[in-house]
């Protein structure tokens, strides 16, 4: 159910741009120039973002410090910040002017430029890494300490750690962090084009754009929009292919916060995980502290003229995260039941909808409207189910691996105690899960609350959202106002973020 | 709590039910017109004063989305006026059959060119031009082979994006023509990055990361009203400089024909005419009757103006947009 509506929205909009155009038109050199373009990118922002990620996790795993909690939780900002804002961040620390140069130049040395690969590569390890490094976290903490602690009583060196626990942690984890931020990177569309350095860095997304509001070819748009959803359906399905479910059964329940893998006590290992958790700190602190430096001078006033926007931002970012971990529950509940080929065709479809576009989604969303009702008045309820099913595979991804030891692990079990239905839904399934739902929701909620994108075609003045009000003051000279409405969104989006992972802390057992 | 915020979210999207009695004009626009700062809160008020009707706007994201949306809505537009597009896509829109010719209005227009189009009707103008910060850069180059030749770092926007991107690809080839590409060649080194609209264009010249950005000769007088800064200024280029024309236009299908008439000629009437420099931040195309704004006394008066019309715009814009990508992606 929850499957073919999914499909219905990410394709629909496709076919019925397709049906307005009357169809396809082919695709040039350029376009397919565009398309290698953009699965390079992709594939190398993804495969550095999870291979740095593993180290941190890692060390965020074992290690137990002051502020690990708040350094964990915190680990959901940059996916709050728009695009923008992130990226004149990334930029106060490495571009031309920025601390980095300041700081080689001082020395007497060349400065190093960033615009380029480099600089995609960058903005994109910014915005995913953190993301990268709290899927394969969560992955850590599901695993039983018991196993740790049988580990330790055998003498497990660090090499029988690796090969007997965290191996199958990161099989469980990696091919799907690595999608989902391949499919991000894929979409991508301000960060590739402010960090490329010129029409090198073209991408498919620019190349829709253009042909959509420049050259108004719905036809040519179609085409684009569905080789890029092609090459996302292959990553998509080569990415679930590689995932398989870790089998260290069920502990006795302690699991998560209180509970820290035990620590690799050489002194190598030591100073590698402090390295890995203070460098991923300041690399993800310092941007987001220049970007809003400028704005915490300039906050708005608590008026109505920030209150509304921010008020219906809340309602949008509350519905689409329901939306969000209701389907994704729903999902990963059905599909962790069905035969593996089929449950690992579905994950992948259900991963499709991160390879949209969201010019296309929202084309289609008003095309598939006008015949009946006014596009505009469904400007947020629009937004709200497009930030919903964009969220809903990340909220997957956290679920589903959770999902599946909690079938594995319990299902004989209540089944056996006739547990069925909201019964089961209500004493097994939802406890069991809170951790990665809680996460999943915060993510869900930062997600839309930044989001633009999807209404641009039909936006309406009066119901503008904190992300479209920022973009407005940006686009009126007032670029201070904007970094002031910037810290407003951070902290809404934060302090949603907090309080959905915070529900999810509380331990089930406890 | 969080039902009572869904519930609200909701009712917040439902239409407002229009208070019926009163005739609706409605305005598509794009998102900044109608912004808090923009012009368009004060015109739709002092038009609503004097024509016993409501001003609805509508909007779209920039002036290419306005366009988009009204293509893809055709016939079936609820649109009376659309409000923003530019002399670069009015062939376009002239095309698709869905505007209606222009009311014959009596202004003469303060335009550097002669207003020939009898479809669409000018509001406000400018030219385009490399801004740069004054106390950092005392010489700037004065064209665009000085540019090219020097060490300067510019910012531009995206021709396939940015209405200031298109504007700066039909200055190069007005200027130069078949040379367009050779120019395009020497300024490739000097292009920090190409962004994809004005916003961040404009943000990262702000930040230090360019010496100039490609903007407005209007943008100075932003920083002088605005912020009583009066050290950004635009550099005079001898090639003369592009113009960016913006339009208004009636639909052909308008439920409310004459209001839409109306609204035109008061666009390009002294009262909005007043209101647009400082809040447009673009030129008059009607003089006002107290002159320009102060902020907008010290800005550059460019030699020469130089514009395509909309049918060579329209008709270059494919080839020209190939070699530029071919000469910057070498």
């Amino acid at each position: 159910m929850v499957l073919a509506l999914i499909l219905a929205l990410t394709l629909g909009p496709v076919a019925l741009v397709l049906i307005q155009a009357g169809g396809a038109g082919g695709l040039t050199a350029a376009d397919w120039a565009a398309a290698r373009f953009t699965v390079l990118q992709a594939a190398l922002s993804a495969g550095l973002s999870v291979a740095l990620a593993v180290p941190v996790a890692r060390a965020l795993a074992r290690r137990s410090f002051p502020g690990r909690a708040a350094l964990v939780t915190a680990l959901g900002a940059p996916f709050l910040l728009p695009v923008v804002v992130a990226v004149l961040g990334i930029l106060a620390l490495f571009g031309r002017s920025g601390l980095l140069n300041r700081g080689i130049e001082a020395l007497g040395l060349p400065g190093v430029t960033i615009y380029g690969l480099q600089g995609v590569l960058l903005a994109h390890l910014f915005l995913n890494l953190p993301l990268a490094v709290r899927m394969i976290l969560n992955g850590w903490a599901a695993v039983p300490p018991e196993r740790f602690r049988l580990a330790q009583s055998l003498d497990f060196g660090p090499r029988d750690v690796l090969r007997v626990i965290e191996r199958p942690v990161l099989r469980a984890t990696l091919p799907g962090a690595f999608v989902a931020i391949f499919l991000v990177c894929l979409t991508s569309f301000t960060a590739v084009l402010v960090m490329g350095g010129g029409p090198r860095a073209t991408t498919l997304s620019l190349a829709i754009y253009q042909s959509f509001r420049l050259e108004f070819d719905l036809a040519h748009a179609a085409s684009l929009s569905a080789l890029q959803m092609a090459l996302g359906l292959v990553a998509a399905f080569a990415g679930v292919a590689l995932v398989s479910p870790t089998a260290f059964g069920a502990g006795r329940g302690w699991r998560g916060q209180a509970w820290i893998a035990p620590p690799d006590p050489r002194a190598v290992a030591r100073i590698g995980d402090g390295v890995a958790i203070g460098g991923m700190g300041l690399f993800l602190a310092l941007p987001i502290g220049l970007a809003t430096a400028a704005g915490v001078t300039h906050l708005p006033r608590p008026d109505a003229a920030l209150l509304a926007p921010l008020g219906r931002s809340v309602a949008v970012a509350l519905g689409a995260t329901l939306l969000a971990v209701a389907g994704a529950l729903a999902l990963g509940l059905a599909l962790s039941g069905w035969r593996k080929g089929m449950a690992r065709l579905a994950d992948g479809a259900a991963m499709l909808v991160l390879g949209t576009s969201p010019l296309v989604l929202g084309t289609g969303a008003f095309l598939a409207l006008r015949g009946w009702a006014d596009p505009a008045a469904f400007a947020l309820p629009l937004t709200m189910v497009a930030n919903g099913l964009m969220a809903l595979p990340f909220a997957l991804r956290i679920l589903l691996p959770d999902i599946q030891t909690l079938r594995a692990d319990y299902d004989r079990l209540a089944d056996s105690l006739g547990m069925e239905g909201l019964a089961r839904l209500r004493l097994l399934v939802l406890p069991r899960l809170r951790r990665p739902l809680g996460f999943a929701a915060g993510l869900a909620a930062a997600l839309a609350m930044g989001d633009l994108g999807v209404v641009t075609l039909f936006s309406d003045p009066e119901r503008a959202t904190l992300p479209m009000v920022l973009y407005e003051r940006m686009g009126q000279y007032r670029m201070d106002e904007a970094y002031g409405l910037a810290v407003v969104l951070v902290l809404a989006s934060f302090g949603l973020f907090w309080l959905f992972d915070r529900m999810g802390r509380a331990d089930a057992d406890v | 709590m969080r039902l009572s915020l869904m519930i609200a979210g909701f009712l917040a999207a439902l239409p407002v039910l229009a208070a019926a009695e009163k005739p609706q004009l409605t305005v598509y626009t794009y998102d900044s017109f109608t912004a808090d700062w923009g012009p368009g809160p004060a015109i739709a008020k002092a038009f609503e004063a004097g024509c016993d009707c409501t001003v609805k706007y509508v909007t779209a994201g920039d002036a290419a989305a306005l366009l988009s949306r009204v293509l893809l809505e055709g016939k079936g537009s609820k649109a009376d006026v659309v409000v923003g597009l530019d002399t670069n896509l009015t062939e376009q829109a002239r095309q698709s059959g869905l505007f209606a010719p222009a009311p014959a209005l009596s202004a003469s227009y303060d335009l550097p060119v002669k207003w020939t189009d009898t479809t669409f009707v000018p509001y406000d103008w400018g030219y385009f031009a490399f801004v740069y910060d004054k106390t950092k850069l005392p010489a700037p180059p004065t064209d665009f082979k000085a540019l090219g030749a020097s060490k300067l770092k510019i910012v531009i926007e995206d021709p396939r994006s940015a209405s200031p991107g298109l504007g700066l690809l039909m200055w190069v080839k007005k200027a130069y023509g078949d040379q367009a590409g050779e120019v395009w060649k020497g300024l490739a080194d000097n292009i920090v990055t190409v962004t994809p609209g004005w916003s961040e264009a404009y943000g990262l010249f702000l930040k230090g990361e360019a010496d100039m950005v490609l903007s407005y000769t209007t943008s100075p007088a932003y920083h002088i009203e605005a912020e009583k800064d009066d050290t950004k200024a635009a550099a005079p280029f001898t090639e003369g400089h592009y113009m960016q024309i913006e339009v208004a236009g009636k639909m052909a299908g308008a439920k409310e024909p004459a209001l839409a008439d109306q609204f035109l000629a008061f666009l390009a009437g002294p009262e909005a005419q007043a209101i647009l420099p400082e809040t447009n931040w673009m030129y008059p195309v009607v003089m006002p009757k107290g002159g320009l704004p102060a902020s907008f006394a010290t800005l550059i008066k460019p030699g020469k103006a130089l514009l395509f019309s909309p049918e060579e715009a329209a008709a270059m814009r494919a080839a020209a947009t190939e070699e530029w990508r071919a000469a910057l992606s070498k």
